[in-house]
């Protein structure tokens, strides 16, 4: 498999916090890559780095081959590389429909698509995948009125609507019904084998990223702590310490 | 099918009201023409404000440009009054568009409070620049064109002309709204990160979207100096304190970001304006003002706003299926 990120030595700051320093890794295309780390580890700081939120101090993000630590944001998501938020950001006074319809892959594609019909084959992609996270019921209702969780999944669904080659999920399952995890992580993995998008995953919950990814990363204190299969990583002793002492 | 039908003689019947209230209150007729003026006023503000969440205090700059360009044109072109004025109207418009989209590339990247507040001073520096400038008679202002006819067909000719541009934004936004433009302005409006980050050109669409809104308002400038028969840079063309307000407060009186809000809101304003000014005389502009704080205070989601939460069945905010 070919590499689809590759993650070299990046660095990035805070004043005096070095919230990543020098991170290597890399995801593989079509695989479903986890990233574990104890709380202010540089998780998420480490997927700004990589979409363009933020500029970063040192190293580089090869994605497909190509150097794309210099674009911004939006650059790199017309190219395919996409990110959902921890805290989770959806259009809150829009209907959910709406929230779906403006992520359809072709208004990345400039102004003027946007007074093109959408077209019947992209209001019926909107519906299914709502239907995919369970909010069908709810898409008339403002985003903004829904439940954390419920506003998780519908910015799961807003970002395969976009189509992105890499998505790189931020906590899926945080504010989840414990009841509803086992389901989500079954539809984690189906948009990764049948709708073929490579995931990177963040993830707190431990049972849930054992059983869903295919290789796994651990961060602390800004630096690769460890990687491996799910296995090894669980066995790592350094992992363990790591996750101990941060108790 | 019933829904329809009525909602055809509504339209039907508004239609005729507007063709025929000139005849009906003859008296009436300016007060009607200024009330579709401040419509086109809302209208162009609230597409910034209320649809795209750029809350613009400069906005009565593309009115003052308009005026004044149509003005010099009138002056200079030769033409006969209605050639001059049309193409003179045009110019207006396509003018302010040009200023909006030039000034958009360095104040659109502000935020918020920083956006509004760095709007503030457009208005005020563009008096202060026309007020100097003789090519534009500096402070004593611009006259039109006489008129080539009487008195009472001049004042149809700007009820009818300026009914036409109010329909023509209404409509223009009613269809844009009906995108996925409108849409994308929305997400804008809640999140811009997520926007950009959801890879939407944002920067040529909050540029795309002041143009739009600037070049009616220079339509309007032209159309309203015309109307007034005199430009002053800061008592017409630049009149921050009065039209450059209205806008906003007509805006959120009626329900920022809908499409009917800043038309009735408007017509309230309008309405109430007209009603002080005749019987409060004096005291208009202290009740004036009571009444600005009175709707930011009782109305912060303006009229349809809070309509739209007391029956939310019969207001509901469904953007139509493409
Ligand atoms: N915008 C910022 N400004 C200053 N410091 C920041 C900023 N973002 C993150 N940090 C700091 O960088 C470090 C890493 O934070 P980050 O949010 O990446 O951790 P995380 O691994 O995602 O943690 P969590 O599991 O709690 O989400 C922390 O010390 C945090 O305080
Ligand atoms: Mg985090």
């Amino acid at each position: 498999m070919s590499l689809l990120l590759d993650v070299k030595g990046v660095t990035k700051r805070f004043g005096g916090v070095v919230a990543n320093d020098a991170v290597s890794l890399s995801v593989r295309e079509g695989e479903i890559a986890g990233l574990i780390g104890p709380n202010g580890s540089g998780k998420t700081t480490l997927f700004s780095s990589i979409v363009g939120a933020h500029p970063i101090d040192a190293g580089a993000v090869l994605y497909e081959g190509r150097d794309i630590s210099a674009l911004r944001i939006a650059e790199i998501a017309r190219r395919g590389l996409t990110r959902t938020y921890q805290q989770t950001r959806i259009y809150g006074q829009m209907p959910v429909i709406d929230n779906m319809r403006i992520s359809a892959p072709d208004v990345k594609e400039g102004i003027l698509p946007l007074f093109r019909r959408a077209g019947r084959a992209s209001e019926a992609r909107a519906r299914d995948l709502l239907s995919f996270v369970g909010l069908y019921e709810k898409r008339d209702l403002l985003a903004g009125s829904l439940s954390f969780g419920q506003q998780k999944l519908l910015e799961f669904a807003m970002a395969l609507m976009s189509e992105p080659k890499l998505l790189l999920l931020d906590e899926p399952t945080a504010g989840i019904n414990p009841t509803l995890i086992n389901g989500l992580i079954d539809r984690l993995k189906r948009a990764n084998k049948e709708l073929g998008v490579t995931l990177f995953v963040i993830e707190h919950n431990m049972r849930v990223i054992m059983n869903l990814a295919d290789r796994i990363t651990c961060l602390a204190h800004g630096q690769v702590l460890a990687s491996g299969t799910p296995d090894e990583v669980r066995e790592d002793p350094r992992v363990l310490d790591a996750y101990l002492g941060a108790q | 099918m019933k829904g329809r039908a009525a909602r055809y003689a509504a339209v039907a019947g508004a239609g005729l009201l507007v063709l025929a209230a000139p005849f009906l209150a003859p008296a009436f007729v300016t007060q009607f023409t200024f009330l579709w003026l401040m419509i086109v006023f809302a209208l162009t503000w609230d597409l910034m404000g209320g649809q795209l969440g750029y809350n613009s205090f400069g906005n009565i700059l593309f009115f003052g440009i308009g005026a004044y360009a149509c003005a010099v044109f009138q002056r200079d072109s030769g033409l006969g009054y209605y050639e001059a004025l049309a193409i003179g109207a045009a110019l207006g418009g396509v003018l302010a568009a040009a200023a909006a989209a030039f000034l958009g590339l360095g104040i659109l990247g502000l935020r918020g409070h920083y956006f509004a507040i760095g709007t503030l001073g457009l208005g005020i520096a563009a008096g202060e620049i026309a007020g100097g400038w003789d090519y534009v008679g500096a402070g004593s202002g611009m006259t039109v064109p006489l008129f080539p006819g009487a008195l009472a067909a001049r004042s149809l000719f700007f009820y009818f002309t300026l009914a036409a541009l109010a329909l023509a934004t209404f409509l223009t936004l009613r269809w844009l709204y009906g995108t996925r433009f409108g849409l994308a302005l929305n997400a804008v409006r809640d999140d811009e990160d997520k926007a950009e980050a959801m890879g939407l050109y944002t920067a040529r669409l909050k540029t795309a979207a002041w143009s739009l809104s600037a070049f009616f308002l220079g339509i309007s400038g032209a159309l309203a100096g015309n109307l007034i028969g005199f430009i002053d840079p800061r008592d017409v063309a630049f009149a921050g304190a009065t039209y450059g307000v209205w806008m906003v407060l007509m805006a959120i009186l009626g329900g920022k970001g809908t499409l009917w809000g800043p038309v009735i809101g408007a017509a309230v304003f309008h309405i109430t304006q007209e009603i002080f000014w005749t019987y409060l005389l004096g005291w208009q502009r202290v009740a004036l003002g009571l009444l600005i704080v009175a709707i930011v205070v009782f109305f912060p989601q303006g009229i349809l706003g809070t309509l739209r939460e007391k029956f939310p069945g019969r207001f509901g905010s469904k953007a139509e299926v493409q």
